[in-house]
């Protein structure tokens, strides 16, 4: 016999206040990211595309982290960068994880036809690798941002249905939600009543989870140059843009790849932290 | 008998998946109504060569028959022509993916065991320091790009100390030195980027296989340590860890993407990402069934090995 | 004297949180066994009887520590051994059987090999000779075929069968002491007797020294000599086994016997309180119904049945007996294949979705798990208000006093409706279970082993609780139980079930008193007695009708 988790009570000021030095860090990377990236065109010290410096110029006073294989700022770029990937990112795990979701627990509840036909179509797409998915579209509809969100949203959606509806699958058996099937409870109230509260946590884990798969498959793509698409820019098509750069001792493609690296790290250490939490106070 | 059965219909599955994937191949390059003919023969072309290409490409047929045309081509080992230089894409995807192939199988090898073993040590002492060292680990390397670790390593063993090359050439002359040389830098990205997938799940698997009912009696039989592992818990975690591998490759699938095209290297992957950068059709149509194959093949596998491993399936009541 | 096989003194075990919290599950434990003697530790769940019957092989379970004390075993302390020297005394000279063999069997090994594994790798026993042990074992414990047994999966034999071979297995290496561990629990009544009788004869024939850990006074009656009896980690009474069960010297022990499994002295002819000219509250006519699409494999089969206003109709069977299919068919849960069921009189539809919201209020449901039945981030105020909003539309003020009407009538204080379930204890969710059936007024509550989670003491209240909300609101209860001194103790009918099948139904005494089928025989002589020769004298007659029934 499994025991369910007891209420959670993550909101409540005390636990706040009481976070632990790693999360508060890793929270606060965040906020920074987040900030930067909504408030760029006012952060930035220089437009996105102005060119201010020599190529592959070395960080000075006024630029910080020295120029781009055209001479723009690197820090400027990363700022606006930074929009594109995390809004892009954003977007992804928001269509998947709504799509995903929402179609698993309908599975889960309603079983019977609509949960094999669905979970049949999942199986075949989840048998495609995500990567091949991506490039076959790409190569079908070119690369922009729509068609990205889009696809990896879907190729996203696939894979948060799965975890959707072992969560639901899950508390679906329990006898309370039998009771309330047989007291007559409409398909809404077993859903947002019964089955939500008690897959909350795992879901809000599995979020953050989508969401740094986002970011970095995202990137991969832009790296590849069949993401977003110049004059826009995203963090991962810096990386490819200055990739020449390495070979003459120049860091700048560094930055934006270990600002990726910065913000992933970030959410999946919050994840991990989380998922402990929920582990300890459930015994 | 059931055993032979149930292989059976999962081979069936993993056929009918193919044919699923070939469909979705199909629709996913061919959904925009762009010209191929005017595409092949340029913007200049005369309407009468356009035409006739039409027709030496069945351009007119309506779509399922032009699918069913492809597919049947494909079957017989005929991918098609390139968009671009006219060669046969199957020969050069071919070609490609016997060096992709030597990529991945380095990986493979080096990775496999290594996260194995890490998953195994974590999991035999769970919460200790080496459990949390090796976890925390994971967490870093799952959380960076791909192509982050190979910039950096990059910068210091091929542009820093000089070492090894950062682009992986390869000519027909090479010897077995040449190619590990070459090797060294994407094997080792590639292996970063599957391993703490691999261990993280390698040791959740022998986790819960440690924590039964009776595992715990293996050891209250007196059994030393090695023998509760090796006797008790591998033949139960041998299903869920053939899983893991073939799950895994997924990863390895979209690494090997990454990486080929940064290290230049001329694999499939690199093959098909310049096919999809300049629309050529059926080179990507042709990397897309290569790569979902060895996928479904070696999720098939994985199947088989856990089917084979259970002996609730192999004696059935 | 000899020197005693085991000796524990002033053990203290102590469960260690992550955080480090420190919570005593066992204080200041001190006994001794002598050679061949069978010692009884009981207790209900959180005794703390399992920790201490395995920390006489040097065992603590993941989160136990030991704090202080002293265990010698065959006079080696196991104190201060580290994990190399505590596996050479493990599995040889002494030896544990789990509660259950079927998930402490390894699912992927042989049976031969798993019995054998101890002599043939640590005692240097040729295989040949260890098998020819193990079968010699197997034929002493009647196990069936037994040189063809071992050579099964453990998912190919029985769980009785398992239950004999795990004790194989802990026998093989002739240990000085034996730890068997509730090993009859998860049977059925019937298969228990022959489990024990085995394990009797096996100890007598062998002269080890055994620990005997369980919950069910009755059956360590049978089998033990002295007994321990445990209560929240401490010893309550220590003496042999007829000071105890005879007279005991505890009020907690005196509890114990009063709430015991045991049939009744004599079942009281009983009847609804108030006999009414309405129709049956609830008919069932020839119904048949199963699982899977065709064949239908059927779970129930042409069942017939009639429960008055008022009444507790027992419906007794045990596991496979269909019991359970049977309230779910009445609730709606699963499909009828053949024949009707009518409430008052009106026939019902298939499925939940085709009754009415006033048929499905009539006939409410409480599980026998009340730790799943509620839902875990639900308040107890919000599980009770939800049926009086569904059904009556109750609001504010009123609902309010509804609610706390409801927790009176199940003697809960209303302090704890701002409380989550898991805030609660086991008698006190059943209790809720019940509070929320009761809230939709129905005509009848269909209770599903709702006793059979519970320690015996805290079952027995919830029964009590049954009765008196049958006197008081006139409510029809379906109790559906594997455990046939309930039915004696509360139901005014029963049917008894057995392979789908109603085998016999009646007026409780009348069944009970004298039942006609031999299958309600064996189920009667199934259940153990509070003395010591029950097992003995009830011997060759279930046996032949064991013979027959299978």
């Amino acid at each position: 016999m499994s025991v369910l988790p007891g209420p959670v009570k993550l909101g409540s000021q005390r636990s706040v206040l009481r976070l632990p030095i790693l999360p508060s860090i890793c929270t606060v990377v965040l906020l920074i990211a987040v900030a930067a990236a909504l408030t760029a065109p006012l952060l930035a010290p220089f437009q996105e595309g102005e060119i201010v410096t020599q190529p592959f110029a070395a960080p000075s006073a006024v630029n910080w982290l020295g120029g781009d294989f055209l001479g723009r700022d690197v820090l400027s770029r990363i700022i606006y960068g930074l929009r594109v990937t995390i809004g892009v990112g954003t977007g992804i795990t928001a269509l998947g994880f709504t799509l995903g979701s929402s179609l698993g627990f309908l599975s889960a509840v309603i079983g019977g036809r609509f949960d094999q036909v669905v979970s049949r179509i999942v199986d075949a797409l989840i048998s495609f690798p995500s990567m091949m998915i991506a490039l076959v579209v790409i190569a079908g509809l070119g690369s922009s941002i729509p068609v990205l969100v889009l696809t990896v949203g879907l190729i996203d959606a696939t894979r948060v249905y799965r975890v959707g509806r072992a969560l639901a699958a899950d508390i679906v058996v329990r006898d309370f939600v039998e009771v309330a099937r047989l007291r007559g409870e409409k398909l809404g109230w077993i859903i947002f009543h019964e089955i939500l509260p008690n897959t909350a946590g795992p879901l809000l884990a599995e979020f953050g989870i989508r969401f740094t798969y986002a970011i970095l498959f995202i990137s991969a793509l832009s790296f590849l140059g069949l993401g977003v698409q110049p004059p826009h820019s995203d963090l991962g098509l810096m990386v490819k843009e200055n990739i020449q750069g390495l070979m003459l001792g120049d860091y700048t493609p560094i930055y934006p790849a270990l600002t990726i690296a910065l913000i992933t790290i970030s959410v999946n250490l919050l994840v991990d932290w989380y998922i402990a939490v929920v582990k300890r106070t459930r015994r | 008998m059931y055993m032979p059965l149930l292989i059976a219909q999962r081979a069936a599955i993993g056929v009918a998946t193919l044919m699923l994937v070939s469909l979705l191949v199909f629709v996913g390059t061919e959904i925009l109504p762009g010209d191929v003919a005017t595409a092949i023969l340029g913007q200049g072309a005369t309407p009468e060569l356009v035409s006739a290409l039409h027709v030496r490409l069945h351009l007119d047929d309506p779509a399922y028959l032009r699918y069913l045309h492809w597919l049947g081509n494909l079957l017989v080992g005929d991918a098609g022509q390139s968009l671009v230089n006219r060669l046969d894409v199957g020969a050069t995807a071919l070609a490609r993916a016997q060096n992709s192939l030597i990529l991945t199988c380095s990986t493979a090898a080096v990775a496999v065991p290594l996260s194995l073993l890490l998953g195994l040590i974590a999991a035999s002492r769970p919460n200790s320091k080496v459990d949390r060292a090796i976890s925390a680990f994971s967490v870093f390397m799952i959380s960076i790009p791909d192509f982050l670790l190979a910039i950096l390593l990059v910068t210091l063993f091929a542009v820093k100390l000089g070492w090894l090359p950062s682009i992986a050439r390869i000519r027909s002359s090479y010897d077995l030195f040449d190619w590990l040389r070459v090797l060294v830098l994407p094997v080792t990205t590639l292996t970063f980027a599957v391993l703490p997938h691999m261990a993280r799940m390698t040791r959740t698997a022998v986790l819960e296989v440690l924590e039964t009912p009776a595992l715990e009696m293996a050891t209250l039989k007196g059994l030393p340590r090695w023998r509760v592992l090796v006797v008790h818990a591998l033949p139960n975690a041998l299903g869920p860890i053939a899983n893991v591998i073939a799950l895994n490759l997924a990863y390895l699938i979209s690494g090997v993407v990454v990486i080929e095209t940064l290290f230049n290297f001329p694999g499939l992957g690199r093959y098909m990402v310049d096919a999809v950068t300049i629309r050529d059709v059926p080179a990507v149509q042709i990397c897309a069934m290569l790569f979902c194959a060895a996928y479904i093949v070696l999720n098939l596998a994985a199947d088989i090995v856990a089917i084979v491993a259970n002996p609730r399936v192999r004696y059935p009541r | 004297m000899q020197a005693p096989v085991l000796s524990v003194r002033d053990l203290c075990v102590d469960a260690v949180s992550e955080s480090g919290v420190r919570t005593p599950i066992a204080k200041n434990i001190t006994f001794s066994i002598q050679p061949g003697k069978v010692l009884a530790l009981i207790g209900e769940s959180g005794s703390g009887k399992t920790t201490i019957s395995l920390s006489a092989m040097g065992y603590f379970k993941p989160g136990c520590e030991m704090k202080s004390g002293s265990i010698v075993l065959d006079g080696t302390e196991l104190c201060g051994l580290d994990h190399r020297q505590l596996q050479k005394i493990r599995g040889t000279r002494v030896t544990y059987v789990a509660q259950s063999a079927a998930a402490a069997f390894n699912g992927a090994l042989k049976i031969n090999r798993q019995v054998t594994e101890v002599p043939v790798t640590r005692m240097k026993v040729a295989k040949t000779d260890a098998v020819a042990r193990a079968e010699a074992l197997y034929s002493r414990l009647e196990l069936p075929d037994p040189r063809g047994i071992g050579r099964r999966y453990p998912h190919q034999v029985s769980g009785g069968q398992l239950q004999r071979l795990m004790a194989s297995m802990a026998m093989i290496s002739e240990p000085r002491l034996l730890i068997l561990d509730e090993p009859t629990t998860a049977l059925d009544v019937t298969t228990q007797i022959e489990v024990l009788r085995a394990f009797k004869r096996l100890i007598a024939e062998t002269g080890v020294s055994v620990i005997y850990v369980t919950h069910d006074l009755a059956l360590v009656a049978q089998i033990a000599d002295e007994i321990v009896v445990l209560r929240n980690g401490e010893m309550v009474e220590h003496g042999p086994v007829e000071e105890i069960i005879h007279r005991p010297n505890a009020e907690y022990t005196r509890k114990l016997i009063g709430a015991a499994h045991v049939m009744p002295e004599k079942v009281e002819p009983r009847g609804p309180i108030k006999v009414s000219a309405s129709p049956p509250v609830l008919e069932l006519q020839s119904v048949s119904a199963g699982y899977g699409k065709s064949p239908v494999t059927l779970a129930v089969r042409n069942v017939s049945l009639s429960v008055q206003p008022g009444e507790i109709v027992g419906i007794i069977g045990e596991s496979g007996s269909g019991k359970t299919s049977l309230g779910r068919i009445v609730s709606g849960l699963m499909a009828v294949q053949s024949g009707e069921i009518r409430l008052n009189g009106t026939a019902l539809r298939q499925g939940i979705v085709n009754r009415s919201l006033e048929q499905l209020r009539d006939i409410q449901f409480a599980f026998q798990m009340a730790d799943v039945a509620l839902n875990p981030r639900h308040t107890i105020r919000k599980i009770l208000a939800r049926p009086l909003q569904f059904y009556f539309g109750l609001k504010g003020k009123a609902l309010q006093s509804e609610v706390e009407h409801l927790m009176y009538l199940v003697e809960l204080p209303k302090e704890m409706l701002g409380r989550y379930p898991a805030e609660l204890s086991g008698g006190q969710k059943q209790r809720v279970n019940l509070a929320r059936a009761l809230a939709a007024k129905p005509k009848l509550i269909i209770c599903d082993e709702i006793t059979s989670a519970l320690d015996t003491i805290v079952a027995s209240t919830i029964l009590e609780l049954v009765e008196w909300l049958r006197r008081e609101l006139n409510v029809t209860f379906l109790f559906i139980t594997h455990d046939i001194s309930i039915v004696a103790k509360i139901a005014d009918q029963v049917a008894v079930m057995h392979r789908g099948e109603v085998v016999e139904s009646g007026a409780t005494a009348k069944i009970l008193g004298g039942p006609s089928h031999p299958y309600t025989r064996l189920l009667l002589d199934s259940v153990p007695e509070m003395r010591t020769d029950w097992l003995d004298n009830v011997g060759a007659k279930t046996n032949v009708v064991l013979l027959k029934s299978a």
